[in-house]
């Protein structure tokens, strides 16, 4: 009986003990000092390691996180459910998403260039070939300067935020064809970099020595093509809210905006800032010449 | 008097042990209920979602079931959008059959062995081994499978790697343990008189596995392969990390191809709740719900046949 007693007196207040446990962590995640950002995985770094610094500068504040996808970002700041959806693409050029609520915020820059197995022996092609390739007139490297070895297309998953790009400036609108779809950038590289004949799409940061990375109409996939337009093949990375933001969210969109961070972290990270553009992009793809640019 | 009156009341009163039977009841039965509301739950959720590509969206069903172009996100020369699933149900089944055809004669074995031929070594070794291969997770199968069984395929038969083929061999190892198991079980529900009978007449030890202990558990070593296609068919990730996810009917092994679970895996992060690319994947949702409904059913049916024999 006694023995009883006890294992009922440990599960009170095991119960008791966990109650109050909770009821700590909601006095803090509901005080207004706690935001949610969701959405984008090749944002997600950004947003992450901008919401470290902030919440090390800003005592008793807490950004939380969280990937998902640029759909996921915008459907749930579309519900008012986070206070922060991060996204690749305009918010206009999702389908199911009412943009006019929403306010973008852009923080930063991505350039997204193609890359190829290295076996392919092909390391510039011009539009009109990529074109080809993705829409698969073209089957072989040999018919595009490069060794006879069949092409191997690899796509990101439908509705992501970079093959959205890609397909927009890089295959001037044309859609890919149906190939093999991975869901994250770091599997995309691995697999060109180890199937003879692959081809996809990454971002600058992710382009690196295992792939090679291709001279496009003879433009280099570097920063400085991409600040002037003259790499077509880029995107901004937002921040949407629903409505204007206000209190911590307001703050920390802010912080991410600010030089400080646009100089620094944006860039260790493989980003451009929006600062250096020297053109402007709007929903529609029209470009305009910025005037006094860094 | 009084005393009466006491003994009466101590009688009339529920005795603590009533008491006991009593609340164990609600226990369990308010379990019951929670599991049954969750299930009813999940199904209703899945089913209003997915069939809303139907309704809200005017899909037509046939075009659902047979059309061969999956791109929800494009409309086709006739303004529809192009969410054909066949070659989604194609891959699913295809990668199911073919694991299960594999795995079958392997579980069947190996239960063979652990159960007739060498039971002291079966329990011994075989026994922990099969159950350490249903506990390692799929994601594990799936990393594996990644970076040696593509790798593997690339070198024989060229192509990236990714395909059917890959994701056979993952399934294969997954579906081992469980169809192995529960053969054993079948095995050893097969009564041992049926083994005395036969070796009395005369007949070899592989004579009486064989013609009697084999027959004898046929309903259950069937219900074991269909439990297996059934893990198959729902396996998501580690198909995923290997099939290649492509939306095309499997020209060949080799190629890449894709299931229900590895569409739905790769695409929900990437449409938004209401649109018709999220219905799309629901109504896929739905299928593979439908389809575990149907395995489970198979699994009563021959449940049922064996218990009749």
């Amino acid at each position: 009986m006694s023995k009883k007693r006890w294992w009922q007196g440990l599960g009170l207040l095991l119960v008791v003990g966990l109650g109050l446990f909770a009821y700590q962590t909601r006095e803090v995640s509901h005080a207004g000092e706690s935001i949610t950002a969701v959405g984008s995985t090749a944002l997600q770094p950004l947003v992450e390691a901008a919401g470290e610094q902030y919440t090390g500068e800003h005592l008793g504040t807490f950004v939380n996180v969280q990937g998902g996808g640029t759909g996921t970002g915008l459907s749930q700041i579309q519900e008012g459910a986070v206070q922060i959806g991060n996204s690749d693409l305009f918010a206009g050029e999702q389908k199911g998403i009412r943009s006019q609520e929403l306010v973008d915020h852009r923080v930063a820059v991505v350039g997204i260039t193609p890359i190829v197995n290295k076996k392919a022996g092909v390391d510039h092609l011009t539009t009109a070939q990529l074109i080809q390739v993705f829409t698969g007139k073209v089957t072989n490297w040999r018919e595009v300067g490069g060794k006879n070895l069949p092409i191997v297309l690899v796509n990101r998953a439908q509705g992501s935020g970079t093959r959205a790009t890609f397909e927009q400036f890089g295959l001037a609108g044309h859609q890919s064809k149906t190939a093999q779809e991975q869901d994250s950038s770091g599997m995309v590289r691995q697999i060109v970099a180890t199937t003879p004949g692959a081809i996809s799409y990454v971002a600058f940061s992710y382009a690196d020595k295992t792939v090679q990375a291709i001279t496009l109409n003879g433009v280099a996939p570097t920063e400085a093509n991409v600040i002037t337009n003259h790499w077509k093949i880029w995107s901004y990375e937002h921040l949407y809210t629903k409505g204007q933001p206000t209190g911590l969210t307001k703050n920390f969109i802010r912080y991410i905006q600010s030089p400080a961070v646009q100089k620094t972290l944006v860039r260790q990270l493989g980003y451009l800032s929006p600062d250096q553009m020297r053109v402007n992009r709007d929903v529609h793809g029209q470009i305009t010449k910025l005037e006094g640019a860094e | 008097m009084k005393s009466t009156e006491q003994l009466e009341q101590q009688l009339k009163r529920h005795s603590k042990a009533a008491k006991l039977e009593v609340w164990g009841k609600v226990v369990s039965f308010s379990a019951l209920l929670l599991i049954v509301a969750v299930v009813v739950a999940i199904i209703g959720f899945v089913a209003s979602k997915g069939l809303a590509t139907f309704f809200s969206n005017h899909v037509s069903l046939w075009d659902f079931l047979s059309g061969k172009s999956w791109n929800p996100g494009i409309t086709d020369a006739h303004g529809k959008p192009e969410v054909g699933a066949l070659p989604m149900i194609v891959g699913s089944f295809l990668i199911t059959i073919l694991s299960a055809l594999v795995a079958t004669p392997f579980a069947i074995g190996t239960a063979v062995f652990m159960n007739e031929i060498s039971p002291n070594k079966g329990a011994k070794i075989l026994q922990p081994v099969t159950e350490l291969l249903v506990g390692i997770p799929s994601v594990v199968y799936g990393f594996i499978g990644l970076s040696v069984i593509v790798p593997v395929t690339r070198t024989l038969f060229g192509g990236s790697g990714f395909g059917i083929l890959s994701g056979t061999c993952v399934l294969f190892v997954m579906i081992l343990p469980t169809v192995t198991s529960m053969s054993v079980d079948a095995l050893r529900a097969v009564p041992r008189y049926y083994r005395e009978a036969s070796l009395a007449l005369g007949a070899t030890q592989w004579q009486t596995i064989y013609k009697v202990v084999l027959r004898a558990a046929t309903p259950g070593m069937m219900t074991a392969v269909v439990f297996g296609m059934a893990r198959a068919f729902g396996e998501a990730l580690a198909v995923q990390m290997v099939i290649g996810n492509a939306a095309l009917m499997p020209g060949s092994l080799v190629d890449p191809a894709s299931t229900l679970t590895s569409v739905l895996t790769t695409g929900i992060g990437n449409t938004v709740m209401g649109s018709l690319q999220n219905n799309a994947l629901w109504s896929l949702a739905l299928v593979l719900l439908l389809m575990s409904l149907i395995f489970n059913l198979i699994i009563r049916l021959i449940g049922r046949k064996g218990r009749l024999q």
